[in-house]
């Protein structure tokens, strides 16, 4: 379709201006092609910021306005300050001495610091022990690394092909992780590798296919479990246009994206998954979708890409009910999502800092 | 002294931009914060600004839907006044003990958080129309902040008809919405 009449059938949409008839045919069309349903949904979004700015230019514009009235009618007449504020008076009535003062110190702090540095001893002998001694600590680090490096080699069979699945993160602090079904489905043998590149065994704890969900325990040595997570988990609906943020392992390392909500419903109306705009990669599949409270509001499902910066993510409420009929299933699974965000309200460098310690690569050995 | 029926009534005159009402609230308070900011080192000016933008988070909070007012509407505009003003003192560092010509006042913290909020917000677009430049900042501020219609506008800005300002606006809309959502999505 012609992108101008695009616009212009979206507008009177929006402004509710169409014809039941026009209405409806246009609804269809959102439903059968995505991206005038993603045209749509950008517009509102983008139209209610600017009616907001608009009025709230308006409403500046009067207050201006009335101000300027009242001023020439003399409604609005200066009052002089009642005394002069207390510093200024202080100022001009010791200006002279001040300057007097400051003078003095700037005089007095100059010679100090010349005759410290005409007097202080030079040590070049102390710098060369300092030294010295940092080059040991190196050599014991390095040795110490060399042995890790051993061990972790030992734990990871160097033949087998590790393909760089997906992104998963802890639900609960005992270990367990979510990540999405597609990524680990077929595997011989799962680790999750955390930010500071150290790898973790894990076991399958169940899979979800239809909801595309997997769910993992680390069960490994080195894993040293935290008290509590950062995030918790959103259970009401998400709002439309909501800003969020992703992190995950496109790549060999973490990577931050965000983006907003998109759709309630994800592809063809389903109900299992919202629509999020960002740009994500299969990589990120299996990543949070976390809200500006630090709430996850979904699992990220970047599987099937149709358009460039759209994505799906199954919703947290599809999660919780997930965990729920396994437990029914299972009564040894004892699984407690965390629902309270403790990182609402600090700005957002800080919360990705607090978050990024649970987000785990997935690399899947098949 | 205002009575609360009556202040009730200005604000339902604020949120509906009604220039009457923001003329009486001008009058019942301005007088009171520019004593406020003259006597604690400000200028007109500063107290022009404050003012004004204490009128916008009254604005603001009540537009939000959320707001009932608790005490006389002068305590409240002096209580945002008088926070505002102190914050940008201790910016310029003067930390004189303030002198208060109106003895009441109100917490309002949590409002000051939402008004930063929303500025935040508006922000974004701003910054976006300040970035897609001549003729299409104009022309849009023309359709969708001033409400003229196509003719007007095309006749305004020279266009040779309607069809014509229509193919423009679409064109600037399009400019402005890349700005507003490249922005919207680093870091809102």
């Amino acid at each position: 379709m012609d992108q101008i009449v695009l616009l212009d059938r979206t507008e009177r949409y929006l402004r509710g201006e169409m014809t039941p008839e026009e209405r409806f045919a246009f609804e269809e069309l959102r439903k059968e092609k995505q991206e005038v349903d993603q045209f749509v949904v950008e517009h509102h979004l983008f139209a209610a910021n600017l009616e907001t700015y608009a009025e709230m230019e308006r409403f500046k514009a009067n207050l201006y306005d009335v101000h300027h009235t009242l001023k020439e009618t003399g409604e609005l007449a200066e009052v002089k300050p009642a005394e002069t504020g207390r510093l200024v008076a202080f100022w001009s009535k010791y200006r002279r001495t001040i300057a007097v003062a400051a003078s003095i110190a700037g005089i007095t702090a100059l010679l100090t610091s010349t005759v410290t540095l005409i007097f202080s001893p030079k040590t070049p002998i102390r710098d060369i022990e300092e030294l010295r001694r940092k080059v040991n600590t190196l050599e014991v680090r390095t040795n110490t690394q060399d042995r890790q490096i051993k061990a972790v080699n030992q734990k990871i069979d160097p033949n087998a092909a590790v393909t760089f699945g997906g992104t998963s993160f802890l639900i609960d602090p005992k270990g367990y992780l979510v990540t999405s079904a597609h990524v680990v489905d077929n595997a011989r043998q799962v680790f999750v590798q955390n930010k500071d590149g150290q790898d973790l065994k894990t076991e399958l704890v169940y899979i979800d296919k239809d909801r595309d969900l997997a769910v993992l325990k680390i069960k490994d040595q080195d894993f040293i479990a935290p008290t509590s997570l950062p995030y918790g988990f959103r259970k009401a609906v998400s709002d439309l246009a909501e800003p969020v943020f992703t992190l995950g392992y496109p790549k060999d390392e973490i990577v931050y994206g965000e983006g907003y909500l998109s759709a309630l419903t994800g592809l063809k109306g389903d109900t299992l998954a919202s629509q999020i705009a960002i740009s994500a990669n299969p990589g990120n599949s299996g990543g949070p979708v976390i809200n500006r409270n630090g709430e996850i509001i979904g699992i990220l499902n970047a599987r099937q890409t149709q358009a460039v910066g759209v994505v799906f993510a199954i919703t947290s409420r599809q999660l919780i009910r997930s965990i729920e009929e396994h437990k029914e299933k299972d009564s040894s699974l004892n699984i407690k999502l965390p629902t309270r965000s403790t990182i609402r309200g600090i700005d957002r460098i800080q919360q990705v800092k607090k978050i990024d310690d649970y987000i785990y690569m997935v690399k899947v050995i098949g | 002294m205002g009575n609360y029926s009556k202040d009730e009534e200005l604000l339902d005159g604020l949120i509906s931009n009604d220039k009457l009402a923001i003329e009486t609230i001008y009058k019942d308070n301005y007088r009171l914060i520019q004593q406020l900011v003259v006597q604690n080192n400000g200028s007109e000016d500063d107290a022009r600004d404050i003012f004004q933008e204490a009128l916008i988070v009254l604005y603001q909070k009540v537009r939000s839907g959320e707001f009932s007012l608790q005490c006389q509407l002068r305590t409240y505009i002096y209580s945002v006044c008088r926070r505002m003003w102190l914050k940008r003192l201790q910016q310029k560092r003067i930390y004189d003990t303030p002198v208060d010509p109106h003895s009441e006042q109100v917490p309002v913290e949590e409002d000051l958080e939402l008004h930063d909020q929303l500025d935040r917000q508006y922000g974004v677009m701003r910054s976006a129309l300040g970035k897609i430049g001549e003729p299409c900042k104009s022309l849009l501020e023309a359709f969708y902040i001033h409400n003229k219609n196509m003719q007007e506008i095309s006749s305004y800005f020279g266009y040779t008809n309607a069809d014509n300002a229509k193919n423009q606006k679409y064109k600037c809309l399009m400019r402005l919405k890349k700005l507003f959502f490249t922005q919207y999505k680093n870091g809102n």
